[in-house]
């Protein structure tokens, strides 16, 4: 693809989103283009609405108005395709308590059918190295969350849609994942994040999705 | 990208279900245990004479086999549910009613296939006569199925509920009725030496029923939960 048509399709486009849960507005006729390359902060203060925002764009939630597009076509009528494109790491991370580190990794990997990557090699990485028969109940937080990072380093999917990936990660920990998103920004991947902290490896560089600002135009909205 | 066959994904699925129930063998064998404990407690408590024992044995196997069954079913999705994984397997390119088909299987492997395997033993317990406890073995074949799938509507749809297990009762157990009338007269006529074909293929039908619509049960009740 040239550079003239990326600008032309994003890879994710959300049209006017809105969404309404327990009868308050989280956010209103939100609308923003992620194209391939793009790295996308959503930020705001607790209860704004960035987990939801994620899980509509995930394809989890139904957004009360609005819709998604990916690669110009409708996310509803294109799931297939679109799942196969996305990897959303939620608040939750689907990390069993009962498996080892290395069973949760080969059991996300059977899932996807993701290209062959050595389990060790990667638990190596993600300095899990001599824990990888201990369950990861038994892990602190920060490990479990290493264990469920794991998928970011075995899949092909384009679209990253990441719930908190920085939490109880310690500082190596988060500059590892800065140096994993820098490379998949680098492949003409996609990530769109929350997180509370603002990112310290200088080629990246997120375009901020402020939701206690898009509450706030609604309010004032609102009052005219 | 490669994609990953849907037979693979449910074996991925059904393995992992079998292995984390391996590493909880206690909660796993907990139906198991109450039913032997219901089946050898009975002789004690009406009076070992074979003559009644025999003639209440089909009905406190399969009384038993439904409460039995009843007793792990909360955690049949809860677990996943809490720690995300039904919602990545909301997110598997393979529709959601198909994965969940491989957690039903593996709720039946653990629970409903050592039934019949213990058929013997129990039939034995309660001096059911020989021509009586094939047909018990056969009805559980046939019957167990059903209980699984069932079962599983309950689970999905109670997976928002705090403590939900009572609510499943009440879910399933009316459902579970005839189940439980098709399935003990099948094993009374076979005691009494009369033909079984009727229940039996009534309880086959049911099962098959069940098995073929429950997976779009399941699945709706479980993206209502995610939700």
């Amino acid at each position: 693809m040239t550079q003239e048509t990326t600008a032309k399709v994003p890879l994710l486009h959300a049209e006017q989103l809105s969404s309404t849960r327990g009868g308050r507005v989280l956010f209103d006729e939100l609308s923003f283009q992620l194209h391939p390359g793009e790295l996308w902060q959503v930020t705001g203060p607790n209860g704004a609405g960035k987990s939801t925002l994620l899980r509509i764009l995930a394809g989890l939630l139904e957004p009360t108005e609005g819709r998604i597009r990916f690669n110009g076509a409708s996310v509803h009528d294109n799931w297939q395709s679109y799942c196969q494109q996305l990897l959303f790491i939620g608040h939750k991370a689907a990390v069993k308590g009962e498996l080892t580190a290395l069973e949760n990794f080969y059991w996300q990997q059977q899932l996807t059918a993701s290209p062959n990557t050595d389990g060790w090699d990667l638990l190596e990485k993600l300095g899990l190295l001599g824990l990888e028969d201990e369950l990861t109940g038994r892990l602190s937080a920060g490990q479990q969350r290493r264990v469920a990072l794991t998928r970011l380093w075995a899949n092909k999917a384009k679209l990253w849609i990441l719930d908190e990936p920085f939490t109880s990660l310690d500082v190596q920990g988060v500059a590892l994942l800065q140096k994993r998103f820098a490379e998949h920004l680098a492949d003409g991947g996609c990530i769109i994040f929350t997180s509370h902290q603002s990112l310290t490896l200088s080629e990246l560089s997120p375009k901020l999705i402020d939701l206690s600002q898009a509450a706030q135009v609604h309010s004032e909205a609102a009052y005219d | 990208m490669i994609n990953a066959s849907m037979r693979q994904v449910w074996l991925a699925v059904l393995k992992r279900d079998l292995r984390i129930a391996a590493r909880r063998r206690s909660d796993a064998l907990n139906p198991l245990l109450f039913l032997l404990m219901v089946v050898t407690l009975f002789p004690l408590g009406v009076g070992p004479g074979p003559d009644i024992l025999a003639r209440i044995a089909p009905g406190i196997i399969w009384v038993a086999a439904l409460l039995a069954s009843l007793l792990g079913l909360e955690r049949l999705f809860k677990d996943d549910f809490q720690d995300g994984t039904l919602e990545q397997l909301c997110l598997l390119p393979q529709p959601l009613a198909f994965t969940t088909t491989a957690k039903v299987m593996a709720h039946w492997l653990l629970t409903g296939l050592p039934l019949v395997i213990l058929s013997p033993l129990l039939a034995l317990l309660l001096s059911l006569p020989m021509q009586g406890w094939w047909a018990l073995a056969l009805s559980l074949l046939l019957g167990t199925p059903a209980l699984s799938a069932l079962g599983a509507i309950g689970a999905a749809l109670t997976l928002q509920v705090q403590r939900g297990s009572s609510l499943i009762s009440l879910i399933l157990i009316p459902l579970f009725i005839p189940l439980l009338i098709f399935a003990t007269a099948a094993v009374e006529n076979a005691s009494m030496g009369l033909a079984v074909h009727g229940q039996l293929a009534i309880l086959a039908a049911i099962s098959v029923l069940t098995i073929t619509l429950s997976p779009l049960a399941i699945a709706a009740g479980i993206k209502m939960s995610v939700n």
